[in-house]
């Protein structure tokens, strides 16, 4: 149908009736596409994300991930979480279960995978992200940065169509964010669709097609990110870019 | 009678890992004792308890047989009824525990309601009333025997307890936990049995334990319904003898010293998952 693979439409989500996350957010971000979404604290990036698999359930406006409609009551919603991989800012990786078993856990439990099929392609994943050694720790025993590969490797497990990014590097320590950046640049070279919550400019320059700016709830501003970054045309943009740049 | 409190218990300098924190949430006021610093001492509490337990019952059995080795053996009959009515009781209670704990934290209206109610229900009546209340209904209505209605009624009670541990269990598992789970595609049902509850019984083991042993010394509400256990036993030889207090000795030694024991074992089972 179209070559969007999200399309956002005039998305709202309230808490209730005084706070409203978001307000009347339109987003589209085209198949292969890496969109970077910044904005000060409380401005809803968070929010709109996670409404794109619908851990938020919108109040309002409508999203649709390829020809399926996510905001539609009717849809089967484990069968667009299958093809949505989420990385959160707090790793939440299964504590109770060894590296692989994290990995193998969705394609196993989900989409009855056989064990060692999955396992086969957990060690793939592994060796995507740099960790092959750690497949048997728990982790507990991994560091943060180690510990959010994991969690990558863990949503590519269920491949993904689209792959989501709640502040994945927020979380760690500077000298862990580059191994973490590393592998999502890797995602991104690879053609992944990729909608991300960071404040990472580096990444951003490297990776990112376009660049979205969020205050107050709202979409201010859109763009390129060397065009966003150097030139915004909002004054709510600039203000907050001389902060962070 | 157990009760999980939120209270923060007094945590030591310990790393902190979410398992440990979530086990310092859910302390059970019956049972073992926490164990804290003095524990690791060679004369500590539990040492000196037991040693004048036990030396208290071996020179009164062996240097004074003339009633108490007769009241000894002829209460210590009564054991394998206490434990069997404990062990199937907290099976019982957990499975009654398992579902009112999910009830209390389902998105499903009725069976959250219906476990509240249930928990309200049987933390507002004394366990003795109920037990009483619930052999004669069990008897009356159904005409099951004494030990298969003490176990019901047992159940019954602590499951509401039982239930109020999961409850805590459960919630003590990080909210990310289940998050992650569900968008990967798994169904909340899933990701309860695969990733919540395996975490939450990690949790609540000691919790279980101590309940263990709670029940274990309320089991001896058992011997008003004409069940043979340890505390009926003694009664009865009271009434034979009229030896009220060399029995009640007795019985009571015997209760301490198994107590003491499970809460040994319960300690230790908390210190290895601590260290885990």
């Amino acid at each position: 149908m179209s070559d969007y693979r999200i399309r956002i439409e005039n998305l709202s989500k309230s808490f209730s009736p005084s706070i409203q996350a978001v307000k009347n957010a339109t987003l589209n971000v085209k198949k292969g596409e890496v969109v970077l979404i910044i904005g000060p604290s409380g401005s809803g990036k968070s929010t709109l994300l996670r409404s794109v698999n619908r851990l938020e359930v919108a109040t309002g406006g409508r999203i649709w991930i390829d020809d399926d409609e996510v905001t539609s009551p009717t849809i089967d919603i484990r069968k667009i979480r299958e093809e949505v991989g989420m990385v959160f800012q707090s790793f939440n990786l299964f504590a109770h279960l060894r590296v692989i078993e994290n990995i193998t856990l969705g394609p196993r439990t989900v989409k009855k995978v056989k064990k060692e099929a999955a396992e086969k392609q957990a060690r793939q994943l592994l060796k995507k992200v740099g960790l092959e050694d750690k497949e048997q720790a728990y982790p507990a025993q991994l560091s943060g940065g180690q510990q959010q590969r994991v969690a990558i490797a863990r949503a590519l497990a269920m491949e993904p169509k689209v792959m989501l990014f709640d502040e994945p590097t927020s979380a760690l320590d500077p000298e862990m964010i580059k191994e973490v950046l590393d592998v999502m640049l890797d995602l991104a070279k690879d053609g992944m669709t990729m909608l991300v919550v960071s404040h990472e400019m580096g990444f951003a320059r490297a990776a990112a097609d376009t660049v979205v700016f969020m205050d107050g709830g709202e979409i201010i501003e859109t763009g390129p990110p060397n065009i966003l970054f150097s030139d915004p045309k909002e004054e709510r943009t600039k203000k907050f870019l001389t902060h962070i740049l | 009678m157990a009760s999980v409190n939120s209270t923060k218990q007094k945590k030591k300098d310990k790393p902190p890992i979410a398992a440990v924190e979530a086990t310092a949430h859910i302390a059970v006021t019956d049972g073992a004792l926490i164990p804290n610093r003095s524990n690791a001492r060679i004369f500590n509490s539990w040492r000196i308890t037991f040693l004048l337990a036990a030396l208290l019952l071996v020179i009164l059995t062996i240097f004074n047989p003339a009633p108490f080795r007769e009241i000894f053996f002829v209460t210590l009959k009564g054991v394998p009824v206490t434990f069997q009515v404990t062990v199937f009781a907290i099976m019982g209670s957990l499975v009654l525990g398992l579902l009112c704990g999910l009830g209390q934290v389902s998105q499903t209206r009725m069976w959250n309601l219906l476990s509240g109610v249930y928990v309200e229900l049987i933390r507002g009546i004394p366990l003795l009333v109920q037990l009483i209340f619930i052999y004669y209904a069990l008897g009356r209505f159904f005409q099951v025997e004494g030990i298969i209605a003490a176990i019901i009624a047992l159940s019954i009670c602590y499951g509401a307890y039982m239930g109020e541990i999961f409850r805590a269990g459960i919630q003590a598992v990080p909210k990310g936990q289940m998050e992650a789970a569900i968008a990967l595609g798994l169904s909340r049902g899933q990701a309860l049995r695969k990733v919540i509850l395996p975490q939450t019984m990690k949790i609540i083991l000691p919790a279980i334990g101590n309940e263990f042993i709670a029940m274990l010394k309320d089991s001896s509400l058992v011997s008003v319904i004409a069940l043979r256990d340890i505390l009926r036993r003694g009664r009865e030889y009271i009434s034979r003898t009229f030896l009220s207090l060399e029995t009640m000795l007795i019985v009571a030694l015997i209760y301490l010293i198994i107590t003491l024991v499970l809460s040994r074992i319960v300690a230790m089972m908390e210190e290895r998952f601590k260290n885990e």
